[in-house]
């Protein structure tokens, strides 16, 4: 298990127990958590599961691939630490991580 | 004193209906919930069933949409491997097949489609299956392997992704079509060449333009395809994929309008105020194109499941969104958008023998739709666009040294 923290767009804060193999989003998802929509599933097609890794997190969750990369290039209020969160793996090593959530995945 | 509210009941325990229970909570709603499914599993997702499943690179955990303690911790009552046969919208109650009674004060029908029957000799014969469901991907995997060939009746996205699955698994396929070409009804002649040439590099065998006259077997099994003209395919069992059939009968029987499909509102609502339908089941308007749809996806379902949420619970309804959906096969993401519905033009931008780029349905310089392999930036681009209703260049769309981004500013 590691705890990931998703912050919704309004502050509202869900430390959630994740599945170490499970993706961020599937972690959000399978708790009911708001703001991570994740229409395709975790397929990297929809780019409805996007969230900003903290800052002190950015380096530990890995490369974007290409597709991923592409995606993110045309979804709505992109920052520099943005990722589609069906690509991050959730490891022991991201013990503690914090995701937060944009206004809207629309 | 105030009545105990009867809450919400769903018909239909899929990709829709599970989520409009999942969403009724986050937005707050706090009568009860009810969700009626008549298979024996808790929702889950379907668009895996002919892909990453089939494959066996995902395994059912996977495919749920919420784990099963999700639903007591909030409070969802699951009533599984039931039926309901009746609406009665005068008294509001629910019948089930096996005589019980729910009564409603919102009533949200999400019964889906059903996989479309071949009515000819052998249908019944074994080996000849449909996917659907969990179960009928159970028995398709069952008969996949190395050494075992899959004859695939209908060449759409369902067809196609067996047939990609079928070889992954050491296996073949032949695809019959009855349509000149595969995906007929829903793409373009580039894609459905493009599709067609991958498969077949792939060992994938076609029949287009090809009338099946009979399933025939030995021993009660399927062994083959008889086609119009008497050749028989041989195969070791057959799936047949032409469609899938709204299930509106519950609605129809209801007096509720029925065109095709349920027939609904921008806010997922049928004529009948306390009467919502969602997803595959339904008949809906989509302001983009100035007309009604019946679409079959997880998006449309997803989004009518917000609007009905949204309308339950009272707030603002979600923005309009642009259709779209997926496939995949082999190394190819398949992803389009929008309807190439009263169109006037289609270009094509990439390179086709590369196996990426897109092509771009328009009326005069609007894109309506996009249809994109292994494009992800002409696709969400695209998407984009087709909201915007913007005019675009048709030259710089067309030429892919002009990025997208610089097509779309």
């Amino acid at each position: 298990m590691a705890k990931v923290t998703y912050v919704e767009h309004n502050g509202a804060k869900h430390a959630i127990d994740v599945k170490v193999g499970l993706s961020v989003m599937e972690g959000a998802v399978k708790n009911n958590i708001p703001g991570i929509d994740a229409d395709c599933g975790g397929a990297c097609a929809c780019a409805t599961c996007h969230v900003y890794v903290d800052e002190a997190w950015a380096d530990k969750t890995g490369a974007k691939s290409a597709m991923e990369e592409s995606m993110l290039d045309f979804a709505e209020n992109v920052e520099p630490t943005s990722r589609l969160s069906c690509q991050i793996k959730v490891t022991e090593a991201l013990d503690g991580l914090i995701v937060r959530m944009p206004e809207s995945q629309h | 004193m105030s009545k105990t509210p009867s809450g919400t009941v769903i018909i239909g325990a899929g990709h829709a209906g599970g989520t409009v229970a999942a969403l009724l909570r986050q937005y707050g709603y706090q009568a009860p919930i009810t969700l009626i499914g008549d298979e024996p599993l808790a929702p889950y997702q379907r668009p895996p069933l002919s892909k990453a499943w089939l494959k066996g690179e995902t395994d059912a955990d996977s495919l749920a949409l919420r784990p099963g303690s999700f639903y007591a911790e909030a409070a969802i009552t699951l009533v599984l491997g039931a039926k309901a046969i009746a609406i009665d919208r005068g008294t509001r109650v629910v019948n089930l097949s096996d005589g019980r009674t729910l009564t409603y004060d919102s009533l949200i029908i999400a019964t889906g489609a059903r996989a479309r029957t071949l009515q000819l000799p052998g249908a019944d014969l074994r080996g000849v299956l449909t996917l659907r469901s969990a179960a009928d991907a159970e028995s398709l995997k069952a008969m996949l392997g190395p050494g075992k060939r899959l004859a695939v009746i209908g060449g759409g996205y369902i067809g196609l992704e067996a047939a990609a699955s079928a070889l992954a698994l050491g296996g073949g396929a032949v695809v019959i079509e009855r349509e000149a070409r595969i995906l007929a009804r829903v793409s373009c002649a580039e894609i459905s060449a493009f599709f067609n040439d991958y498969h077949r590099a792939r060992g994938v065998t076609f029949e287009v333009g090809a009338v099946v006259e009979e399933l025939v077997g030995a021993g009660g099994h399927v062994t083959g395809v008889r086609l119009a003209g008497g050749r028989v395919i041989p195969c070791d069992a057959v799936l047949i994929g032409i469609g899938a059939p709204p299930n509106e009968e519950i609605a129809k029987d209801a007096g509720l309008d029925c065109d095709g499909g349920i027939v609904v509102d921008e806010h997922a609502r049928t004529a009948d105020p306390a009467v919502f339908a969602i997803g595959d089941v339904t008949k809906r308007p989509l302001p983009l194109y100035g007309c009604s749809f019946r679409l079959e996806s997880v998006a449309n379902a997803l989004e009518q499941a917000r609007q009905a949420a949204c309308a339950i619970t009272e707030r603002p309804a979600p923005a309009p969104e642009v259709t779209w959906n997926w496939s995949d096969q082999y190394d190819l993401k398949y992803q389009f958008a929008g309807i190439p519905f009263n169109v006037d033009y289609h270009l094509v931008r990439g390179d086709i023998a590369a196996a990426k780029f897109a092509v771009f349905h328009l009326k005069g310089d609007v894109i309506q739709a996009v249809e994109a392999v292994n494009a992800p930036a002409e696709f969400m681009a695209g998407r984009r666009l087709i909201g915007e209703k913007r005019p675009i260049s048709r030259e710089r769309l067309a030429d892919s040294a002009i990025s997208m981004k610089e097509v779309a500013a």
